[in-house]
């Protein structure tokens, strides 16, 4: 049997939550204080994600940089790879939130959009 | 000179929901005044998430929740003014202003509202002894020069504070190809949000040594290296317990301080626990007509608060100015908010019964970690309410909501006492 | 070929500089520092002593007193920010009250002027945060702040509008005779004068004694200093000292020129020349010694602290002359306090002793005047506006803290011998000097420095050398 401490990030409180697994199978959800800590956990051992945000150069823009996002998370084994795709990349102004930066990013099938609005330098 | 009946001091999302708000109250005469070349404020270099679940009910980054609120202040056709810093106002609420375009300005104002947020406590304010080279940044700093002008600051750094800053930047100093060491803590528990101790520093393995400080600087042109040691609960360093780390950067995350220049120009009375204005029910200051929000108020953990406080001190602004400039006489006793207990402040100070909406929230933080205990109110001896709480820390802001009904329920009362208690 | 060169860009060497500019003469300044007034003139008390402190007789005494004299028209002259603010010598204990009559009269033999002992009532008056033990004072009307900064650039501006070349970020690394000439050697190549003028600070020793067989010794002695907020800075309004006496030496307590409050400093005998970190326990010794003079000063209104290192020779005496075994070659050596308030006449005495060794002729174009930045706080909201419709860059708040336009930043950089560094800017125009410590201003003061000196963001420093904010761009390493 092999247990997990984790710190739930639901709520201010941080309730310090003890996961039993065996097999790859969750045997038991402990310390939590409330239902969303038991989600949580089951989700921290069995496919933990993370949404990356991150900046890309912009060319022709009001300012040199756009910040960007992956539109959902992504699993956490990926987050330096979708750093390093971001790597080098550089849009056009003018970018708005919402427009696609990088497809199907580090193979997540996510993209990365903008999350700010960068008109054109007149 | 111009005339406006509310300007507000700042286009952060204070400013921007003020304004939305005020506007929405029936004043049209507004204009925000906000010396960044954009409106949005600190949020536009916050491009991390987790902004907005409350108001939202999504999680939004920085510049997205800040759009929320700019296309809003645009859709109601509120006028701003960018690249203009307001110098001074005085009590008669004459503000002066000025940019490249107009020169020196002056607008007379019916009503103001202050929202000029908040800045860090800089490394002299901390007093660590050493040299004074290039390398030593505060977090927003750092954060400002990667993430809007996407410069590296350092390849190797530390981090003395974990407030919610230093942690972001833990992490995005690590994603952009920079080696954070460690983030030292002086306090034994962190000022940052569980979350971002999870989320910035867990998930890149970087050890978060609380009851630590930076006892020397080294590196008399650039930083070289840094020495931490342990402290005692006094916060003096503890001989013996240093330990150095070849760095070349230090980031320094070791409080907020409200940016109240312009408010004591004025005169208004301030609250020295928070370093803001001390305000009403109607998150007034001591000087009629003139209004505060947001981090200029008291140092706020979620912007979401920031936005639902803002809105609130809009609402009054506009009640203000519809009603000619003047406030009516109050037909109870003004109430009188006692923080005590733990509880270091509250945001109002005193409550007008007549003044305020049907409910308001009484925002406060305490003073330590306090364990299953209960936060208190008393209307004068009397216990009002007792909440049970698992957890207070002095990062994250409390709050204890009051009806006017309950209120008016009490005509003769005088104060109200806030309070911590153990179980 | 040069007539002059002057090693170092501190208050002296600048003061010398500009004096010897209203010669006919060939003047080079040569620092190993990226700007002028980088060393021991850029973190000391900022006081122009009235002159009761230094041995009766000694040249310390006399040029100490000239100077306190001659600065307030200099500050006119030159435009640099002075004020006569007065100074007081707080005596705590009553067993010290002779030391403190024997103050009283050495001031007075050293020509002082309106000083006189104040009882316990009177300093109160004078000075109400005075600490209720202070039991009498020393009080000096013609005691004085001044900016150092302001002084020491200004006496560079001015040189330098008078044709003296400044070679900065040049190190001298020798000193050699050529026939009746010597050889300077720097790290950025040889330069051949008649006359040399060193006015090194802590390093004057090692420059005298690389060209003579008398050696002499100078000890860094560092001082820890804080400084407090604007908000604090009318805490006092006269500059405090402690009496010395049984219970050591004390600190001062001063407001400044802009408005801060300065409290220091310590003195530790230091190694290292260039060991200008603070420790530990030089703050505490500040906060714990402060407050025997003056109560109630709110430390927590520290802003920063700094150390500065005073060039102390053993005999604790200025060394101003020819150098008897080295015919041409001038030391201005062991400027320690009184040193900033005597400068403008240790320039005037050092032009005396090289005019007439090289027997220099008057430049009738000598310009004795220089404008400082142009401060637009100065000017009414009329005049201001009208500034900034011909120069938009006037109404770009660049430091918030300290209210600095865009507009006095493009002044600092483009004047004579200009702001190349954050600190360069920071001490002509205080940007970055305010209550944030530059947290808001640093990435846009950067900003222009690099677009007006056409320089790489990654190449703009703090104070020159290797002390540069940026290392790459984001993910270069990833």
């Amino acid at each position: 049997m092999e247990k997990r401490e984790l710190t739930c990030i639901g709520c201010p409180l941080g309730c310090q939550i003890t996961v039993e697994m065996e097999n790859g199978e969750v045997i038991s959800v402990t310390g939590n204080t409330c239902k969303r800590g038991d989600v949580y956990a089951r989700k921290e051992v069995t496919d933990p994600t993370r949404i990356v945000t991150s900046i890309v150069n912009v060319d022709g823009g009001t300012i040199p940089m756009v910040s960007v996002k992956t539109r959902s998370d992504i699993p956490k084994g990926k987050i330096f790879d979708c750093a390093r795709a971001l790597k080098g990349v550089a849009v056009q102004a003018p970018v708005h939130i919402g427009d696609v930066i990088v497809k199907d990013v580090a193979g997540t099938g996510v993209d990365v959009i903008a999350t700010k609005n960068v008109e054109a330098a007149e | 000179m111009l005339t406006y009946d509310l300007v507000i001091v700042g286009g952060g999302p204070a400013g921007l929901a003020a304004a939305a708000s005020a506007k929405r109250n029936g004043i049209d005469s507004i204009v925000i005044l906000e010396r960044e070349p954009e409106l949005g404020g600190i949020l536009n270099q916050c491009i991390h998430n987790g902004f907005g679940l409350h108001t939202f009910k999504e999680e939004l980054t920085g510049p997205e929740y800040a759009s929320r609120f700019i296309e809003q202040v645009k859709e109601l056709g509120i006028e701003y003014r960018l690249h203009t810093m307001v110098v001074d106002i005085d009590a008669s609420k004459k503000v002066t202003a000025m940019n490249r375009e107009d020169g020196l300005f002056e607008i007379q104002a019916k009503a103001i509202i202050l929202a000029m947020g908040c800045r860090e406590r800089p490394r002299g304010a901390l007093n660590i002894p050493g040299y004074r080279p290039a390398g030593i940044y505060s977090a927003g700093t750092a954060q400002r020069l990667v993430n809007i002008e996407g410069y590296m600051p350092g390849r190797k750094v530390v981090i003395l504070g974990s407030g919610d800053i230093g942690l972001i930047m833990a992490r995005r100093m690590t994603l952009e190809g920079a080696e954070v060491q460690v983030v030292a803590e002086l306090m034994p528990y962190s000022g940052g949000l569980k979350r971002n101790i999870v989320q910035c520093l867990n998930d890149f393995d970087i050890p978060l040594k609380l009851s630590h400080t930076v006892v020397d600087i080294q590196g008399k042109e650039r930083v070289e290296g840094i020495t931490l040691a342990e402290v005692d609960n006094t916060g003096k360093p503890i001989p013996g317990t240093e330990e150095h780390y070849d760095c070349d950067t230090l980031l320094l995350s070791c409080g907020l301080i409200p940016e109240n220049e312009l408010s004591r120009g004025i005169g208004v009375d301030m609250e020295p626990v928070t370093n803001g204005p001390a305000v009403n029910e109607s998150l007034e200051t001591s000087v009629d007509g003139v209004f505060a929000c947001g981090n200029v108020l008291h140092v706020h953990d979620l912007v979401d608060f920031v936005s639902e406080e803002a809105t609130v001190a809009g609402k009054n602004a506009a009640k203000y100015i519809k009603n000619g400039g003047k406030h009516d006489e109050p037909s109870h006793p003004v109430i009188k908010m006692n923080p005590t207990g733990g509880v270091r402040y509250t945001v109002p100070k005193t409550i007008n019964v007549d003044n305020m909406d049907d409910q308001i929230t009484v925002r406060f933080r305490v003073g330590g970690v306090y364990k299953n205990c209960y936060v208190a109110t008393y209307f004068d001896d009397e216990l009002f309410s007792r909440r049970k709480r698992p957890v207070v820390a002095p990062g994250e802001m409390e709050e204890v909501k009051l009806t006017k009904e309950k209120l008016l329920a009490h005509p003769d009362l005088k104060q109200i006492t806030i309070k911590i208690e153990e179980a | 070929m040069y007539d002059i060169i002057i090693i170092g860009a501190g208050v002296s060497g600048c003061a010398a500089a500009r004096e010897l500019s209203r010669y006919q003469a060939n003047i080079c300044v040569v620092d190993k520092e990226e700007d002028v007034c980088a060393g021991t003139s850029k973190a000391n008390s900022a006081i122009v002593h009235a002159g009761f402190d230094a041995a009766a007789g000694s040249l310390m005494a006399k040029l100490n007193v000239l100077g306190s004299e001659m600065m307030e028209d200099l500050s006119k002259e030159l435009d640099f920010p002075y004020k006569r603010n007065g100074a007081l010598v707080a005596c705590t204990h009553e067993e010290d009250m002779d030391k403190l009559q024997e103050l009283l009269e050495r001031g007075i033999k050293n020509g002082v002027k309106d000083l006189r002992i104040v009882d316990k009532k009177e300093a109160h008056e004078l000075e109400p945060n005075l600490s209720d033990n202070v039991v009498a004072a020393l009080y000096a009307p013609t005691g004085a702040i001044v900016c150092p900064f302001g002084l020491t650039i200004a006496l560079a501006e001015n040189a330098a509008t008078n044709g003296v070349e400044f070679k900065l970020n040049t190190e001298v690394t020798d000193i050699v005779r050529n026939g009746e000439n010597w050889i300077v050697k720097t790290d950025k190549g040889d330069l051949e004068t008649k006359v040399v003028v060193n006015a090194a600070g802590v390093y004057a020793d090692t420059f005298h004694n690389m060209v003579s067989a008398d050696k002499i010794h100078i000890t860094a002695r560092r001082g820890d200093y804080c400084l407090l907020d604007k908000t604090a800075g009318d805490h006092v309004s006269h500059t405090v000292f402690q009496l010395p006496g049984k219970y050591g030496k004390g600190v001062l307590v001063t407001p400044t020129v802009h408005g801060n409050l300065l409290v220091g400093p310590t003195a530790v005998d230091v190694e290292d020349k260039e060991s200008t970190a603070t420790t530990r326990d030089g703050l505490d010794e500040l906060t714990k010694k402060a407050g025997q003079a003056v109560a109630n000063i709110p430390m927590r209104q520290v802003i920063t602290s700094f150390a500065g290192l005073r060039a102390h020779e053993d005999g604790h005496e200025f060394i101003i002359e020819e150098v008897k075994d080295a015919k041409g070659f001038v030391d201005v050596a062991g400027i320690e306090s009184p040193g900033l308030s005597s400068a403008p006449a240790i320039g005037v005495m050092v032009k005396d002793i090289v005019a007439k060794m090289l027997d220099l002729k008057e430049d009738p174009d000598f310009v004795p005047v220089r404008k400082g930045l142009l401060n637009p706080w100065e000017m009414d909201n009329e005049e201001r506006t009208k500034l900034i419709k011909e120069q938009p860059a006037y109404g770009n708040i660049i430091c918030r803290c300290e209210m600095v336009t865009e507009g006095e930043i493009l002044d600092a950089i483009h004047r004579p011998v200009g702001a190349r560094s954050l600190d360069g800017v920071k001490r002509r125009t205080r940007a970055g000097m305010g209550r944030c410590q530059a947290g808001f201003c640093s990435p846009r003061t950067m900003e222009i420095l690099a677009r007006e000196l056409g320089m790489d963001m990654a190449d703009i420093t703090k104070c020159g050398g290797d002390s540069k904010f940026i290392v790459g761009t984001i993910k270069d390493k990833l």
